[in-house]
């Protein structure tokens, strides 16, 4: 279907103040969309409430309204303009509340502006919890057990009926704020408060929790047609009990059988295409039970999300740009890949390397604060690298954090005895990922470690790798360090700085780079280009590695 | 770590070397170069009879991380003929797995390479086209190496599909069944029969060399041409028993090699593609119905689009929308249709399994 040209102006809604939760992905994917839209001819108006954005500058968008997020403005705008349509989609959870306020209150029909990208239906089967788990029921896709309550007594009830653990999960809600878990019988009745309050509509959902499984998420584009296709498959590292936005992230999917990732492709789709009038990005999550493979559906977003914005940058692809070409009635197949700009739109990137996201966390400007992760966001940044294999990725991620870390192999030696850490190590917390690497590098089992944390076992060897190179550097001294074994530490990672602390002796970070420089261990770099080398890329971008 | 860490060297035919490690039998094995862009799916595909006598190069670039598992073979071995990736993975971790991929390449006599630069080696076919390479972990003198690979025969005017095909004749599926399907293999992955005996057929799978008149004695509703490896110009047995087949005017689907051989039998020819087309994100456009498709692709040759074009009894059904390669056919005075894509897609998308619907319900009809 080609594009709908009765669009002549459209109104892209901010997603207003940066908190946790909600960073600047929402400024990055509504940027995308006004470039995007106006490139097709279309005056692109936008509504924010936060002038430290890059979409809100002047050159973005035909005509920028800083105003506050609320009804009244729409409307202000609506009264000021003739504009055609609405894209809600951009400005992540607090768009699509304020767009469906709006259509409740009837301002988008009153001055003739359609809603396009998503219709309310949508909107309201992916967020409220009763309607999502009724659809799914419907199409035969498993959900946790759950119960919506409206009060506190309900709640209550029902949580005896599901039993212990639980989610309790706040409706309407962003960064899964209000949410949290409940162990035991003493911690529900301030879960089942905050959840409640914390909801706009004072609303809660009971429901099981699937602790320990493994969660992925699948990020989708689908168009009026009906045609989907997946851009990119993260998984998890840390298991089903923290949010995604604390997770660190590993991108493709690094522990799925093509059967196991094949049953969430079709399920994901299936889901996308239950739920009604939408073209754009989505993104759908799921829970794996590594004994059985079953599936569990945990949450579809009918939006581009902040994991989208991760999904652009790990494979090239331009979810958001694409998205909102989608949204004015452009199908897939029409639409050329941005990268190489020869072939087909309508693809899934294939990657030749390897995404890590960690998030930072700044829990010493927030003097006492819980600092275990769980169901509500805590982390106010992250960081993504981009690396030849898992573990260089994930030692470049940890170097990038501006904290001490100076990457996954030396964070100063930890104080804890290998019990303690393995206690420790039981509650997620910022540091986890560093203490298990204290705990492999005292020897205990990645069995152990496993059964600890939840944490699929290929991660805790990918680890365990680098603790045996890092134990390795530490027998030599500089001038006896072999080329074969920097060249192995830099394969896996390792920076000049990390190196020279590692190794015996006093050596500086210069001395090590001027060591392998001599020996030609130097960087390569490589693109970012959707397709795995197979076409030729036009507008890649790079990253740097070490081959050969 | 990997416990091998023993030197292993990747010599091209062009002379380009490479430098990595060892991985899964200690030996020398030589082939042609092919790539696969696939994140999933590694046994599948290293077990796919299509890849016989290719030398594969994975693009992700850590394989072997789930292990391996019995049942997700697409035949009873190992069927590429040697392996090159980045990072293969002695270690795995999904319960269910059977083993590591280390010991399953031992046991199935398979050379690998890892430690390489894959995606400089990709980029290198993509622009100099496929060509014969030789990985060796046990003769390290590069030009006893060279003199090896000379031997390798290159793959073009290569037939190979006899060499995979059945030897003996088998059934599957329910004997009851009013859906009869004779299948000539050459080289036939068994999720294909899988997906013919989901729907209900009793197949019978055939020898490649096999005359009408013994396909014939099973009294077949239908007619299925399978894949294979090789080049399909070299298969002049086949194609003169397809030409046999479709004047039975029964329902015939082919797919892959056998959607090749359909062409060859129509007189419209084949080539030897640059560096072929291998992976599971390949974009296909049903043109009749106009819904699109990701697909899983493995294929070095292909139908050429001037002379289905210019056909007047072959029509065009699905088209490729990378680089507007014909993808389907149909006959339009025959219920016979084909796609050089792979709509079982194991592994790979299933978004193009409808195909086996639309045969079977040919079958009905017919």
């Amino acid at each position: 279907m080609p594009k709908d040209n009765s669009i002549k102006s459209v109104l892209i809604v901010g997603s207003g103040p940066i908190i946790i939760g909600q960073a600047c992905e929402f400024d990055y994917s509504g940027s995308q969309a006004a470039r995007s839209l106006r490139e097709e001819g279309i005056k692109v108006y936008l509504i924010n409430s936060n002038p430290a954005t890059i979409m809100t500058d002047p050159m973005m968008a035909d005509k920028v309204y800083l105003l506050p997020l609320n009804v009244e403005s729409i409307e202000q705008i609506l009264q000021e303009n003739q504009i055609d349509a609405v894209l809600p989609t951009m400005g992540g959870q607090t768009a699509l509340n304020l767009c469906k306020e709006a259509d409740e209150m009837g301002i988008w029909e009153k001055y003739n502006c359609r809603m396009i990208g998503v219709d309310v239906a949508a909107i309201n089967t992916a967020e409220d919890r009763d309607l999502f788990r009724q659809l799914m029921v419907k199409i035969g896709i498993q959900v946790a057990p759950s119960h919506v309550a409206n009060s506190f007594l309900e709640g209550k009830e029902y949580a005896q009926q599901i039993g212990f653990p639980l989610v309790i999960r706040s409706s309407f809600t962003l960064g899964g704020s209000g949410g949290g878990f409940v162990h035991d019988k003493s911690e529900l009745d301030e879960a089942l408060k905050r959840g409640l309050e914390a909801s706009p509509i004072h609303e809660v959902l009971v429901e099981k929790a699937v602790l320990g499984w493994k969660e992925f998420e699948l990020e989708l584009l689908r168009d009026q047609n009906d045609n989907v296709v997946i851009i990119c498959t993260v998984e998890n590292l840390d298991p089903m009990g923290v949010h995604t936005g604390d997770s660190i992230t590993v991108a493709p999917a690094m522990t799925l059988s093509d059967t196991a990732f094949q049953d969430m492709r079709n399920k994901a789709i299936l889901m996308m295409r239950s739920l009604g009038n939408f073209s754009g990005g989505c993104n759908v999550q799921f829970a794996l039970n590594p004994e059985t493979e079953e599936l569990i559906a945990v949450e579809i977003n009918p939006r581009v999300s902040r994991s989208s914005a991760l999904a652009s940058k790990a494979t090239g692809y331009p979810i958001a740009k694409i998205a909102a070409k989608l949204a004015i009635g452009y199908s897939l197949d029409e639409l050329k890949n941005q990268i190489t700009q020869t072939t087909s739109a309508y693809f899934e990137p294939a990657l030749d390397y390897v995404i890590v996201k960690v998030p930072r966390w700044n829990f010493d400007k927030f003097k006492g604060a819980n600092d275990t992760l769980g169901l509500q966001m805590k982390s106010v940044g992250e960081v993504m690298a981009i690396g030849r294999s898992f573990t260089e990725a994930i030692q470049k991620a940890c170097q990038s954090l501006e904290n001490n870390a100076v990457g996954l192999g030396y964070y100063g030696k930890s104080l804890m005895k290998s019990e303690e850490i393995l206690e420790y190590i039981k509650v997620p917390k910022w540091d986890r990922i560093f203490r298990i690497k204290d705990a492999l590098m005292q020897g205990v089992t990645v069995k152990t470690i496993a059964q600890a944390t939840g944490i699929d076992r290929w991660f805790l060897y990918q680890i365990q790798k680098i603790c045996t190179i890092e134990k390795e550097l530490g027998k030599c001294f500089l001038e006896t360090l072999p080329d074969e074994l920097m060249k192995e530490a830099k394969r896996n990672g390792f920076g000049d700085e990390q190196i020279a602390k590692i190794l015996s002796g006093d050596c500086t970070e210069d001395e090590v780079y001027e060591k392998r420089k001599a020996a030609g261990i130097t960087r390569v770099y490589k693109m970012v280009d959707t397709c795995a080398a197979e076409f030729e890329a036009k507008t890649p971008y790079f990253y740097s590695t070490f081959e050969g | 770590m990997n416990k091998l860490s023993q030197p292993a060297i990747l010599l091209l035919e062009d002379g380009h070397i490479f430098y990595g490690q060892a991985f899964g039998k200690i030996g020398t094995t030589s082939g042609e170069l092919c790539f696969n862009t696939g994140m999933t799916g590694y046994q599948e595909v290293f077990t796919d009879p299509s890849y016989t006598g290719q030398v594969l190069i994975m693009n992700n670039v850590h394989v072997g991380n789930y292990g391996v598992k019995d049942i997700d073979v697409e035949s009873n071995s190992v069927k590429i003929r040697g392996l090159i990736a980045r990072n293969l993975e002695e270690q795995f971790s999904r319960i269910q797995a059977n083993g590591s991929l280390q010991d399953y390449l031992v046991a199935n006599n398979l050379v690998a390479i890892e430690g390489i630069d894959t995606r400089a080696l990709v980029a290198h076919i993509r622009t100099s086209g496929a060509m014969n390479c030789i990985i060796s972990s046990e003769i390290l003198d590069e030009d006893k190496l060279k003199a090896e690979l000379a031997k390798c025969s290159s793959m073009d005017g290569l037939e190979l599909a006899s060499t995979v095909s059945t030897n003996e004749v088998y059934e599957l599926g329910d004997v009851n069944s009013s859906i009869k399907i004779a299948v000539l293999d050459f080289g036939i992955k068994k999720n294909i029969l899988n997906c013919l005996v989901e729907r209900g057929a009793h197949v019978r799978v055939h020898p490649a060399k096999t005359s009408l008149n013994e396909l014939k004695e099973f009294n077949p509703n239908g007619y299925f041409i399978s894949n294979g490896p090789g080049d399909p110009s070299a298969m002049p047995y086949a194609v003169a028993t397809i030409k046999e087949i479709l004047k039975e005017n029964r329902p015939l689907f082919g797919i892959c090699l056998g959607h090749q051989l359909l062409a060859l039998a129509n007189d419209i020819p084949t080539f030897k593609m640059h560096h072929g087309h291998r992976g599971l994100n390949h974009p296909v456009k049903n043109i009749i119905t106009g819904r699109c498709e990701i697909t899983t692709q493995n294929h070095g040759f292909g139908v050429d689009p001037e002379a289905v074009r210019k056909h007047t009894n072959v029509e065009i059904t699905h088209l490729n929308l990378n680089d507007n390669s014909i993808e389907g056919i149909r006959l339009i005075d025959k219920p016979a249709f084909s796609v050089q894509y792979h709509p079982e897609a194991t592994p790979g998308p299933h978004d193009s399994r409808y195909l086996f619907d639309d045969f079977i319900t040919m079958m009905h009809q017919n």
